[in-house]
């Protein structure tokens, strides 16, 4: 029994007067450390916050992931061949599996050095964007929980469940898709889609702007967000955050314009910056309406890559098996969060040598300690459920 | 600026310590001295040509012949121009300076690298695992990791 309490953690050992956090600091006497999370509703996941509080203060915030590691650098460098790691990159931000497969199968391609046919790039824009709609949305709905808000995010939800049945359409699947794959799609769009799809963009613009009155220009909702986390420029820049979050900060960048790959520079759309129309900019409101800014620029992207859909096929020629010369690339591409990185080290054979997946999430997170010192508990919530994070990709 | 010009100015200032370099390669990278890393990081960051400010990623590469390598993907925000710095390590004494000062953003990355290859990164402010427990055996992504066939009393191989 002795040995037992020896091993337990520093941090739980109460020796009057020495309490230490688990990066080692030892509290004051007025200081309290409260554990939020893994499981919280506010902490979107299975994330544990390690809150040292003074009263309601935040004094400092110690993250621990890992809850969800599922080890899927090392299943990929373990796969017989590397399309079969696209299930895997699927299931990494679960959220977003379209924009996941779509920066892997790019990875792939860019080391084949080989060109996708147009018909391809059309459609996995499209496909892309309904994600980032689709993702954008369940980012503010549950936002909007956080705030104490319940309607909207059924509305969100609503408006979601639109997106998936024209992703169940197309390849059966409603979460999970395995659609986009190295050199093309598993199949063409069916009959129909480009209508269905179409009618979804016709019907999605007015209620943004009913979600809009509700939650975004809600008084109360304003007083809960505006000024609240501010994240500077300099500090996002420095943190590598990506995404909304750097976007909004005042950064005007985006990869999809910036990094283009895809079509995406041959439509016409804006990236969306904070401009603290209600506090700060790079406050949590900022983070929160440039997501929702976003989403209707996807709008535009899908109408205009639905109009300029060109017949083709939809797979490159492969070599039957895949095999890129030896060598190495990072390819990044905007996921709903931001950067989606991913390093790919091939030594020639069929499956990856190392393959490190640069999650936006991951990197996102690792900024809220820095941004939350000194705000209240309840701000804390607001702050992690602005920076969007989804678990599955933080812990991979 | 290209990465011939990047080079130059780095070979300029650190001389031997820039080992080795490809710069024709689709992405051009530059392995520069362990020893030197950190020193290189700040003249990389603070060197208004160059101004690299955005870290987009470090990863832990075992390379499989008794050397590991923290792998630095770096952006400037400023010049819109990227570079690629490798610092290569041998597996007994894996010991590179961290660089967590210069970028915030490598922080958790250079945690990640220590948790699953292996590598030390001295002057860390907080090297703790990551992803994994804090009392898991070894470095996962190491290419001789042997999976433990127990793990706190549990049997691992299903």
């Amino acid at each position: 029994m002795l040995n037992e309490l020896k091993t337990l953690p520093t941090n739980y050992v109460t020796t009057p007067g020495e309490i230490h956090t688990s990066t080692g600091k030892t509290l004051r006497t007025d200081e309290m450390i409260i554990n939020m999370g893994p499981q919280h509703p506010s902490t979107h996941g299975v994330l544990r916050l390690e809150i040292v509080v003074d009263g309601e203060i935040v004094v400092d915030v110690i993250p621990h992931i890992g809850y969800l590691h599922r080890c899927f650098e090392k299943h990929a460098e373990y796969m017989t061949n590397y399309q079969q790691v696209i299930p895997y990159a699927d299931r990494m931000d679960y959220l977003a599996s379209m924009n996941n497969d779509w920066a892997y199968a790019l990875t792939i391609e860019r080391l084949l050095k080989i060109e996708v046919p147009q018909r391809v790039e059309y459609i996995r824009v499209i496909m892309a964007e309904l994600q980032r709609i689709a993702s954008h949305l369940i980012a503010v709905g549950t936002f909007g929980i956080d705030m104490g808000a319940f309607t909207p995010f059924l509305w969100a939800f609503r408006d979601r469940e639109r997106i998936l049945d024209l992703f169940e359409m197309t390849c059966g699947a409603r979460l999970l898709y395995n659609y986009i794959w190295i050199g093309g799609l598993s199949h063409d769009l069916p009959k129909g889609f480009v209508e269905k799809a179409k009618e979804f963009c016709t019907y999605f613009r007015p209620k943004l702007k009913e979600f809009n009155d509700l939650l975004t220009f809600n008084e109360i909702f304003i007083k809960r967000t505006a000024n609240v986390g501010v994240l500077p420029k300099d500090v996002a820049i420095n943190y590598a955050c990506s995404g909304p979050v750097l976007r909004a900060s005042g950064v005007d960048w985006d990869l999809r314009r910036d990094d283009p790959y895809g079509v995406y520079n041959k439509i016409a759309w804006e990236v969306q910056t904070g401009k603290g129309e209600m506090g700060t900019v790079g406050d949590v409101w900022d983070r929160f309406i440039v997501k929702v800014r976003e989403m209707e620029q996807s709008v535009r992207i899908i109408e205009q890559a639905l109009a300029g859909l060109p017949e083709g096929n939809v797979q490159a020629a492969l070599p039957k098996r895949i095999r890129p010369d030896a060598g190495e690339m990072y390819v990044r591409t905007e996921s709903p969060r931001g950067e989606l990185g991913f390093y790919i080290i091939s030594d020639g054979t069929g499956s990856p040598y190392r393959l490190k997946a640069r999650a936006p999430a991951f990197v996102n997170l690792s900024v809220v300690p820095a941004i939350s010192r000194g705000c209240m508990i309840a701000d804390l919530v607001a702050i992690v459920g602005s920076v969007d994070i989804v678990l599955g990709e933080v812990d991979r | 600026m290209t990465a011939q010009e990047i080079h130059d100015s780095l070979k300029a200032k650190f001389g031997e310590a820039v080992l080795e370099a490809k710069l024709d390669a689709p992405q051009p990278w530059i392995k520069v001295d362990p020893q030197q890393l950190y020193d290189a990081a700040v003249f990389l960051r603070e060197t208004a040509d160059l101004a690299f400010d955005y870290c987009s990623c470090v990863s832990g590469v075992d390379y499989n012949d008794g050397k590991l390598g923290a792998v630095y993907h770096l952006f400037s925000m400023v010049h819109k121009h990227k570079i690629v710095i490798k610092a290569i390590v041998p597996k007994e004494t894996p010991h590179v300076r961290s660089t967590a000062d210069v970028w915030a953003g490598a922080n958790w990355h250079e945690r990640e690298a220590f948790d699953m290859v292996g590598i030390v990164f001295d002057g860390h402010p907080d090297l703790r695992r990551i992803l994994t427990p804090d009392d898991y055996p070894g470095h996962p992504l190491r290419k001789d990791f042997q999976v433990p066939e127990f793990y706190n009393g549990m049997k691992v191989p299903y």
